[in-house]
């Protein structure tokens, strides 16, 4: 298409509307089946990789991600820092009314569930590329079906993996011996306990995804939440969790009539001694904070033995962007051994990798020994109980129906 | 013929992309956007609107922050001169205003946090001897649901503000002598002063005090920092609807973009009916010529809120130092176990950028403002017109709220196919510091001895030499002062950089209130308290370059 003089452009494209449409992965250019091209035409680029940035770990491992590709393949990374994933889909849904197709500002996204589902299905997502990555091979997905479905949705090659999230509830071993073990005991405790839990106010996600924890331990009508929520009966499926609610908030820090604005604050509220228990999506974030100076050293990690919920974290690629050559370039990267080593270090970060460890060969697998000796770890193999995430429509009338019934009260 | 140009240049960069933007919120308010698919006109977007869950509440704290804010801040002012003017503590508060004023909003209310949350430095200093309180209570006091720690947050900030308006417009009313004259026929000093010069003072403040009314329906920020959550004030709302990513949320937000509008506009509405009031009251008041009661009183009510605002600010940044050294520190221990750099070491390789471009956004947008304001000005004197209509004009973007038009703004920039850059953050900043500039400098410059001049004049000087070798060297002081509070304003922008910039162009500011999401005491300790340091630069450039240029004039030194 390049070598097209302009003059014919428009006419070429005026006769292959329909089969452009048809088969929008034969339009993905840069091919990443090339790989040397597309090195090549990543070098000199700048990608502009919009990112949560409320925490400063991931940050600075943004920054390192920065130096590396910088030194290996020319090309400079710039951490836009949103607030909210969902600023970036705006912006590239934006960019798609105004008629910008080419010249987009957002060249890489990390994404997952209801914002993945929102971009796929505007047609917002540059691909299928993420199974041509040449590092994609060492996540096994035919071993690991995680890592290609988001949300109960199949990725098609839409997003590339980066990492992994699951519930780990957390308490202080000086305020409390022994912890709830589901959903049940922690009513219990909490009536016992007033105060001293609470959950992020919806919609922040860790606090939206302990409404599903609670959903999927309370509802008898389990599998209806891995099919579109349109398909069932809403009300019938959560009036338990409802119930649920209503009975815990009164004993929730500050009665329930505030909630902390994100995981992270609740963290804090942790570290001032002001809640007992807490939970996060990154299971070595209680480890990493007492490293900060941020927790107690009296800090307890667990997962309940019944298991919580897990996904798998992403980045993708807006069709607007004009550095997809160097954004699937950072995304292969963030692929490699020493990307994800380095991004499991507690040191670093410490979220977990994506790649099928056991089937590394046995120098790479050292890379990835997790620090066992730090007490605000996991124990080994707390982690394997893992729930599915339900339908990410079920995420969006949650958050709907949690705001109508409880803002404003 | 470039002087004469100046007034109109400044009217349309501040009216023009306010009335863009207005009508780009509007026309998506009534469903209309052929971008996103709204062909048609329809009510849609309000009645969305009047179905959000908490919209009533979220209106009413917007109002009643507003209004009771100001009501406040006016209140602690105006007591405050007539019962201190000229008292020791009146010198010490003039030499502390202008730090206090550029400490930016969201500095100032990370520090208020930190002193009165349950487990704020407050609690900690007086746990467990004198509360008992072996954890931190379970209170609600920051974000609490009536806003009371928003408006105490705005207080703080919005106190010098005035202040400064009011020390800027005094030395017009002679309020010297006109104290001297009620003092002559028996009045006590503090009641003379509320008695014969407020009154009179009002009027000149009266802009400013519908600027603090229109910035405190409509602050962001501080809102999200102090204000209730469960719902949010109308303003964080709207920021919310905005960067949804279903884009039918658009026309939602652009309605409560309007309705925001209308609140604070109905704010300004009650304030008026309020001034009726008072002004009944006061003539009443005056009327009966009482001379002597109240008179103590008085002097507690002007000094102890002032000393309470300035000390809430300096102690509250204090917290943000201790905090941003903290090893671990737990509940209720007064300092933290252990003092560490590591969050200073971990943050200094990032600080470089941000600093970078803040810098040159402020200086930029500060420059091009003080030209146009002198530009101004000096067309003023040379005419002999001074454009009292225009003023309104002038303050145009400190009235509209800036929730209000920017969204519609990035639209029209979006329609116009400008890439965001710094170019357009400065144009953005412009649009504020410009204002400000021009309020600072205005009296100055209008006061400055017109026989100067005509000395010059008649000595054979041009008219631009008497500019530039005579006026210029003598408002050196008043106008590196009025460049300070441009950069402070810069500074401290949160929304037109972040919306502009499309987030791609980080300053300070944008950095500390993104961090503050991940809610790292220690981290937002750190970056707000850059945040708060980097103006201060500007004042002491401000104040000390006077001293150092014109140490043998005293008199160009200028009033601190």
């Amino acid at each position: 298409m390049r070598a097209l003089s302009p003059r014919f452009a428009p006419r070429l494209t005026a006769l292959l509307p329909a089969l452009l449409l048809s088969t929008p992965g034969l339009a993905a250019t840069p091919d990443p089946a090339d790989w040397q091209a597309v090195l090549e035409e990543a070098r000199g680029q700048t990608v502009y990789w919009y990112a949560w940035a409320g925490e400063q770990r991931t940050n600075d491992y943004l920054d390192w991600v920065a130096g590396r590709v910088d030194e290996r393949f020319g090309i400079t990374l710039e951490h836009v820092k949103v607030g909210d994933t969902a600023e970036a889909v705006s912006r590239v849904l934006a960019e798609k009314q105004a008629g910008n197709d080419e010249a987009g500002n957002v060249d890489l996204i990390w994404i997952n569930g209801e914002n993945f589902a929102a971009m796929k299905e505007n047609d917002l997502l540059f691909g299928p590329f993420a199974e041509a990555l040449p590092n994609f091979a060492l996540t096994r997905p035919a071993h690991n079906p995680e890592v290609v479905t988001d949300f109960t949705l199949p990725t098609e090659g839409y997003e590339s993996p980066w990492g992994r999230a699951q519930i780990t509830f957390y308490y202080d071993s000086d305020a409390l011996e022994t912890p709830p073990q589901d959903i049940e005991a922690l009513l219990a405790w909490a009536r016992a306990n007033p105060g001293r839990f609470t959950y992020p106010r919806i919609p922040d996600f860790t606090g939206s995804t302990f409404l599903k924890q609670a959903l999927i331990e309370l509802t008898d009508q389990g599998e209806a939440l891995y099919a579109p929520v349109e398909e069932s009966d809403f009300a019938a499926v959560t009036a338990p969790l409802w119930e649920y609610l209503d009975a815990l908030h009164p004993h929730l820090w500050r009665s329930g009539r505030q909630f902390p604005a994100s995981g992270p604050e609740m963290r804090s509220l942790m570290g001032d001694g002001t809640l007992s228990l807490a939970f996060t999506f990154t299971p070595s974030e209680p480890a990493a904070a007492v490293a900060d100076y941020e927790l107690p050293p009296s800090t307890r990690s667990y997962v309940p033995a019944s298991g919580t919920l897990g996904n798998v974290h992403f980045v993708a690629i807006p069709y607007n962007s004009p550095h997809q050559a160097g954004a699937m370039v950072i995304a292969n990267y963030l692929l490699s051994p020493e990307a994800q080593a380095t991004k499991q270090d507690l040191e670093v970060w410490g979220d977990r990798t994506v790649l099928d460890v056991a089937r590394l060969d046995d120098d790479t697998r050292a890379l990835f020994d997790l620090d066992q000796q730090n007490p605000a770890m996991l124990p080994p193999g707390a982690l394997e109980q893992t729930l599915p995430e339900p339908h990410p429509s079920w995420m969006t009338a949650l958050q709907d129906a949690w705001q109508a019934r409880y803002i404003g009260q | 013929m470039m002087l004469r140009l100046a007034p109109v240049l400044i009217v349309t960069l501040l009216v023009a992309p306010i009335l863009a933007g207005l009508a780009m919120a509007l026309l998506p308010a009534f469903g209309y956007l052929p971008a996103l698919g709204g062909e048609a006109f329809s009510l849609a977007p309000w009645r969305a609107l009047a179905a959000q869950p908490g919209i009533g509440r979220s209106v009413a704290i917007s109002l009643a922050s507003g209004l009771v804010a100001t009501a406040i801040s006016l209140a602690v002012v105006l007591l405050y001169l007539a019962a201190a003017t000229g008292s020791r503590l009146d010198r010490w508060i003039r030499r502390l205003v202008s730090p206090l004023l550029s400490i930016p909003h969201a500095a100032a209310a990370f520090g208020l946090a930190f002193l009165i949350a349950p487990s704020g430095l407050l609690a900690r200093l007086t746990s467990p001897a004198l509360t008992g309180w072996e954890r931190p209570p379970d209170l609600l006091i920051v974000q609490d649901p009536w806003g009371l720690s928003l408006i105490a947050g705005l207080v703080i900030k919005e106190v010098p503000f005035l202040l400064l308006m009011s020390l800027a417009a005094l030395p017009q009313l002679d309020a010297e002598r006109r104290v001297a004259m009620a003092r002559s026929l028996g009045y006590r000093p503090a009641i003379a002063w509320l008695k014969v010069v407020a009154p009179a003072l009002y009027p000149l403040i009266r802009l400013p005090v519908f600027a603090v009314i229109a910035y405190a329906s409509s602050v962001v920020d501080v809102a999200m920092i102090l204000g209730p959550t469960l719902p949010p004030t109308l303003a964080v709302s709207i920021l919310t609807w905005f960067s949804d990513p279903d884009l039918d949320q658009r026309f939602l937000a652009s309605a409560g973009a309007i309705l925001q509008l209308g609140v604070t506009a109905t704010a300004l509405l009650a304030w008026w009916g309020l001034e009726r009031l008072a002004a009944r009251l006061m003539a009443g008041w005056i009327a009966r010529g009482g001379r002597r009661r109240g008179e103590t009183s008085l002097h507690l009510a002007g000094k102890l809120p002032i000393l309470l605002a300035t000390g809430i600010a300096f102690t509250g940044i204090g917290g943000l130092a201790i905090y941003s050294v903290a090893g671990f520190w737990r509940f209720p221990d007064a300092l933290p176990q252990s003092v560490t750099l590591d969050h200073w070491a971990q943050a200094l390789p990032s600080l470089g950028g941000p600093l970078a471009s803040t810098a040159l956004i402020a200086l930029c947008s500060t420059l091009l403002a003080a030209v146009l304001v002198l530009a101004a000005l000096e067309n003023e004197q040379r005419t002999g017109r001074t454009a009292s209509k225009a003023l309104w004009l002038l303050y145009l973007p400190l009235i509209v709220p800036q929730i209000a038009f920017l969204f519609g703004l990035v639209v029209v920039m979006e329609q116009l196919g400008t890439r965001p850059t710094h170019g357009l953050i400065i144009f953005g900043h412009l649009l504020f510091v410009l204002p400000y500039v021009f309020l600072s400098l205005s009296e100055a410059y209008r006061r400055i001895d017109p026989r100067w001049t005509q000395l010059a004049l008649t000595l054979g000087a041009s008219r631009n030499a008497v500019f530039w070798r005579v006026r210029l060297p003598m408002l050196l002081a008043p106008l590196l002062t009025a460049c300070a509070v441009g950069l402070a304003v810069s500074i401290g922008q949160y929304l037109p950089t972040q919306l502009l910039g499309a987030g791609r162009v980080t300053t300070v500011t944008t950095e500390a209130v993104s961090l503050a999401a991940g809610g790292n005491r220690r981290v937002i300790g750190v970056w707000a308290l850059v945040q708060a340091c980097l103006p201060l630069v500007g004042f002491v450039i401000a104040i000390g370059l006077p001293k150092l240029l014109w140490s043998n004039r005293r008199g160009m030194q200028g009033a601190p």
